[in-house]
């Protein structure tokens, strides 16, 4: 396995401190794995950062180009980010999209890979584009999932019902928005738009009235 | 209204279906369709479900005995006229629709509700050809519908609520579970399914990440049994195209559109499973490149 040391920077949301990515974590210097939500900062400090297999930093909306820097679809190095998938308030999956650039070399990936891995973890790897995977295919169907329940398409249930029992979803729509925070849907959803200006992401109506609603 | 005679008019993978649901619950069925060979197929198909069951200890070979005994099938429309309820499982297509009901609703005493199991089109339009648009519901079974629960049920702008009610009853009556739905493109499940697959299939063309990366995500990061590129390539990619050309050309929703890369693929022969090669490649039904 690869060796790796850990950084912890500002709230570490996705990972517990009994987590094997932590707990797998040593002092080698071969590969650094930096989680928290201060890690696209805390990694500008990593001086040795070049001598390194692999260094792995935790994003958040962010692209992995805004902490590495682009050039001429040429970018790629041994610095890889990931995020370990979790909708809202709901508990994280066990799934990591690994991002990279179009020259990262494959070594670094396999790095990557074993890292995750061996803590349990199941890979995705992906190019360096807002959402990565899940959110980008997520977000839109549950706009109009909300929009459709708005427009009296079905109830609420029927509409859970029908995509847990019609496509063997472990949970509908509506139900999972509910449960994992409607507001956070919309903040996701909402970078979604800023970014691709595209109307399937714009936040439904629901999840507005949850976000202006949220703390009040 | 007491419904005892159900008819399931084509018997396609869907129809057959459908006919085990019915006979299997107990109500006298009756199969139509003028091709003697499809018939035939499913007459085969049938017998091998119900071996099954019987080797799977869910039902007795007695009560296959019983079931069958319920189960009847014709070439001639003639003998639909004894249905309380007929199911349409024919072609995805308007006309094909309203030429049989029209003929359904010259051989069907009065008091029979006509239902199609279409999946994309307007019940309201397919009831606007039968002659009797205030008992046209939509019934909209879920493949293999011998083994799923699920039907979406809609009724037409001019459905009557006696007509409707009577159907979800049979509904329930068969084993299934209704859910209500409005007579919109796609129900729920088209409605959602089509243009969140032509979401994975855009992230596979626009190069965000290979088919088996995007399916491993889905999978693991959000519990669902398949990947929506799996999936696709066990449904068929000429059945997405058709899906797409349905749902768009209803909503001309931009999810809706087919994506350039499906037209690609059907043009070099990856149409998924059963062509041998879709977004992966299969060989003797097992996956590779995942």
């Amino acid at each position: 396995m690869t060796e790796y040391s850990i950084l912890q920077t500002g709230m570490a949301r996705n990972f517990a401190k009994d987590h094997s990515l932590i707990t797998n974590g040593g002092n080698s210097s071969d590969a650094m794995v930096i989680i928290g939500s201060e890690a696209a900062i805390a990694f500008k400090s990593i001086r040795d950062r070049a001598a390194k297999i692999v260094v792995l930093v935790e994003l958040d909306k962010e692209g992995l180009g805004e902490i590495t820097g682009e050039g001429r679809a040429l970018e790629g190095s041994n610095v890889l980010g990931f995020a370990r998938f979790r909708l809202g308030d709901g508990e994280p999956s066990n799934l990591v999209e690994v991002v990279r650039q179009p020259k990262t070399p494959h070594a670094v990936i396999d790095a990557a890979k074993d890292i995750f891995t061996a803590a349990g973890l199941q890979v995705a790897l992906c190019n360096d584009f807002a959402g990565r995977i899940i959110d980008r295919l997520v977000r839109p169907y549950y706009n109009a999932a909300l929009r459709r329940l708005d427009e009296g398409l079905a109830s609420a249930d029927d509409l859970d019902t029908t995509l847990k029992l019609g496509l063997g979803y472990p949970e509908g729509p509506i139900s999972l928005l509910e449960r994992t925070g409607l507001h956070h849907h919309f903040d996701v959803s909402q970078a979604l738009f800023d970014s691709y200006g595209e109307s399937a992401y714009a936040p439904a109506r629901r999840a507005r009235v949850a976000k202006q609603r949220q703390g009040k | 209204m007491d419904i005892k005679t159900i008819g399931i008019a084509g018997c396609g993978t869907m129809g057959a279906g459908i006919a085990i649901v019915a006979a299997r619950a107990g109500f006298r069925t009756i199969v139509f369709d003028t091709r003697i060979d499809a018939l035939e197929k499913a007459r085969k198909q049938t017998s091998g479900f119900f071996s099954k069951s019987v080797e799977k200890g869910k039902l007795t070979r007695a009560q296959v005995d019983n079931i069958t005994a319920n189960l009847n099938s014709t070439t001639q429309i003639d003998d639909l006229a004894q249905c309380d309820l007929v199911v349409e499982a024919v072609f995805e297509d308007l006309k094909a629709k309203h030429d049989l009901f029209a003929a359904l609703n010259k051989v069907c005493p009065a008091h029979t509700i006509f239902a199609s199991n279409t999946s994309t089109l307007s019940i309201t339009e397919i009831a606007a050809g039968s002659g009797r648009d205030d008992r046209v519901v939509g019934m909209h079974f879920c493949l293999p519908a011998q083994l799923m629960k699920l039907v979406e049920m809609s009724p037409g702008i001019k459905t009557s609520d006696s007509a409707f009610h009577a159907a979800w009853d049979c509904c329930v009556a068969l084993g299934q579970k209704p859910v209500k739905t409005k007579d919109n493109p796609g129900f729920i499940l088209n409605y959602f399914l089509v243009p969140f697959n032509n979401d994975a299939i855009r992230l596979v063309e626009s190069g965000v990440a290979e088919a088996a990366d995007i399916d491993r995500a889905i999978k693991v990061g959000l519990g669902y049994p398949m990947g929506p590129l799996e999936l696709l390539d066990l449904v068929g990619l000429d059945t997405q195209l058709l899906l797409c050309e349905a749902l768009y050309g209803m909503t001309h929703e931009p999810r809706n559109a087919c994506p350039p890369l499906v037209k690609r693929m059907i043009a070099a022969g990856h149409l998924g499973r059963k062509t041998g090669r879709g977004f992966y490649a299969y060989k003797n039904d097992a996956m590779f490149g995942g």
